[in-house]
């Protein structure tokens, strides 16, 4: 039998279908990967009890001819970020460790009804804050690549570098990852993935623990982009408990890869090649519009003159939001309390400089500062303003253009021992590509075009109007299959 | 716009953060990094932009003003620090 861990979502729905294996096989096979690659820190809790469990119902499902669709009996990973019912959820904080959630969020939800068997939370950085998963409570995620001739560990990126690190080296066939300023599309880029952001409100937010709600959207992380149109058909759609959630119909997004994409027009934006663009990025870059323009696709040069501001105005807004939503880990209704006798306020005060890391921290006094009576204007205000510069760039380029293609990352990966030392900022500017379509909340995918000179993964991002996850899924799937990207992690290939 | 130590102690109130004395001059630095990094905003010409809150250009949805859920405390405190009688109970804040 061919090594189970290495088909893909469509080819695990064809052979469950086909009864070339069952789901408890499937299951048991990404298990046992799971324990043999542990060492790479990508989940923070496995349950593979409640994994079984799934995977027997579904075979019992699928026996008596009442298999509920593509997803049934696929072993998929949940960032741990998502609530999941009786299985901990801590958004890689201390803060929430031991937090099991007494409900099920609704994208989680979604998967597990249409039969997907969950394998484990995976790790990311802690409440999502951060481009390298090196934020964790529970630990740094490794990356399974690692450059040639050189064994020193890399980041996975981040922040759903635990779903990104699982899903490249086969610990789960597809997992789930949020996005708030690239937390998908960067670490998917970085583990030689495919990573999808929805457009904002595509898929439900309820039950996701909320960094900054305004951006934060889940979506699919998996190895093709066949995989990806079918598990984001899972995860979308209307949901009432978000009040954010849109009202619009849901497309059946696996139908829009045509492999037709003549005549379409692609937007080539001038800002994000500025001085000093990494010569790699910029050649992968030159390739990808070689690949367009060879099947039929027009390649128009286009601007997006707010670009070079997305980050600082990112930096205000996503902090202002967090400091918001992360008042509700006090110490009172679920999570750690850290208590000496003290009034209420120094509980609170306590509790939460124990809880949260330093990341955290920092993101949260910025936005408190920025919200803060006197500079709220100057600051917060003054950052919504440019967004909506932001966003009308992106009204405007749609005008002419159908879709738009860039790189997803500046660099390729850097190692995890570098990564602790750099400063906030220069850490921050990893997501200067992905932050104007979060701002935007326009969809943008991440699909690997190929290898740097190291040997580590490169990806190209492609933009699309709100609620047309279908043409960027259409444009990805001909590039990628211009692109012929098979190269394997490290891991996979015996190496260190 | 620069903060001093005491700015930062303030915020830190503000968000209910314990920072001990020690940390106040390194954070204070720390950010002050940050704000300075983000004042490249005020290049921007922002007049008569009106601010963006919401990316979804739709209205809100409404529904009918009914109770959808509830009716179930066990769950609701499973998960509290510390809890009593269906209550959570907190530090005393009347003296």
């Amino acid at each position: 039998m061919t090594d189970l861990t290495s088909l893909t979502l469509a080819g695990v729905r064809d052979g469950l279908a086909k009864r070339d294996f069952t789901a408890v096989e499937m299951t048991e096979a990404y298990l046992s990967a799971m324990d043999a690659h542990k060492g790479l820190n990508a989940f923070i809790v496995t349950c593979p009890d409640v994994a079984l469990d799934r995977a027997k119902a579904s075979d019992a499902r699928r026996a008596k001819g009442e298999a509920r669709g593509p997803m049934d009996g696929a072993p998929v990973a949940i960032k741990d970020l998502f609530c999941t019912e009786g299985v901990q959820t801590t958004a890689a904080s201390k803060i929430l460790e031991g937090f099991k959630p007494c409900y099920e969020s609704t994208v989680s939800g979604k998967l597990k009804d249409a039969g997907a068997v969950m394998l484990g939370k995976t790790n990311l950085d802690e409440f999502a804050m951060g481009s390298a998963n090196i934020t964790s409570a529970y630990g740094n995620v490794i990356s399974p690549w690692t450059a040639e001739n050189d064994a020193t560990p890399l980041v996975p990126g981040g922040s759903s570098g635990g779903s990104a690190a699982a899903v490249a080296v086969r610990l789960c066939v597809a997992a789930t990852g949020t996005d708030t300023g690239g937390s998908i599309r960067q670490p998917a880029a970085f583990t030689g993935i495919v990573g999808l952001k929805p457009t904002y409100g595509r898929c439900s937010r309820w039950g996701i623990v909320a960094f900054a709600s305004s951006l934060d959207q889940a979506g699919p992380m998996t190895r093709t982009v066949e995989d990806a149109a079918i598990m984001l058909q899972a995860m979308a759609g209307f949901d009432a408990k978000d009040s954010t959630s849109a009202k619009v119909a849901l497309p059946d997004f696996a139908k829009a890869l045509s492999g037709d994409i003549r005549g379409l027009k692609v937007g080539i934006p001038k800002e994000y090649r500025p001085d000093g663009l990494n010569s790699e990025i910029a050649a992968l870059w030159d390739q990808g519009i070689t690949w367009l323009k060879d099947a039929g696709a027009t390649v128009v040069d286009i601007s997006l003159p707010h670009t070079d501001k997305a980050l600082a105005t990112y930096y205000i807004i996503a902090p202002a939001e967090a400091s918001s939503n992360l008042a509700r880990h006090d110490g009172v209704r679920y999570g750690l309390r850290v208590e000496d006798g003290g009034n209420l306020d120094e509980m609170y005060m306590k509790t939460r400089a124990k809880g949260f890391g330093k990341e955290v921290k920092r993101r949260i006094l910025i936005g408190t500062y920025v919200l803060s009576a006197g500079y709220y204007d100057a600051y917060y205000l003054k950052a919504q303003k440019v967004r909506a510069l932001i966003a009308g760039d992106f009204r405007e380029a749609f005008k002419t253009v159908d879709v738009i293609l860039t790189p997803t990352a500046p660099s390729d990966p850097f190692p995890v021992e570098g990564g602790a030392k750099v400063d906030p900022i220069t850490m921050y500017l990893n997501d200067g590509f992905t932050v104007p379509a979060s701002l935007a909340g326009v969809p943008a995918l991440s699909l690997p075009g190929g290898l740097s000179q190291k040997g580590l993964p490169l990806g190209l991002q492609l933009i699309g109007r709100p609620f047309d996850e279908e043409t960027i899924l259409r444009v990805a799937q001909v590039m990628e299959a211009a692109a012929g990207f098979d190269a394997v992690p490290t891991l996979l290939r015996g190496g260190k | 716009m620069s903060l001093d130590k005491a700015t930062v102690r303030k915020i830190g109130f503000l968000a209910r953060l314990e920072i001990p004395e020690d940390d106040l001059e390194g954070l204070a630095h720390e950010l002050n990094g940050i704000l300075g990094w983000v004042e490249q905003l005020s290049q921007v010409n922002t007049e008569g932009v009106a601010p963006l809150a919401s990316v979804s250009e739709m209205k809100l949805f409404w529904r009918e003003d009914t109770v959808t859920d509830g009716g179930m405390p066990e769950k609701v405190l499973a998960n509290a620090p510390d809890a009593m009688d269906g209550y959570f109970l907190v530090p005393k804040v009347v003296e």
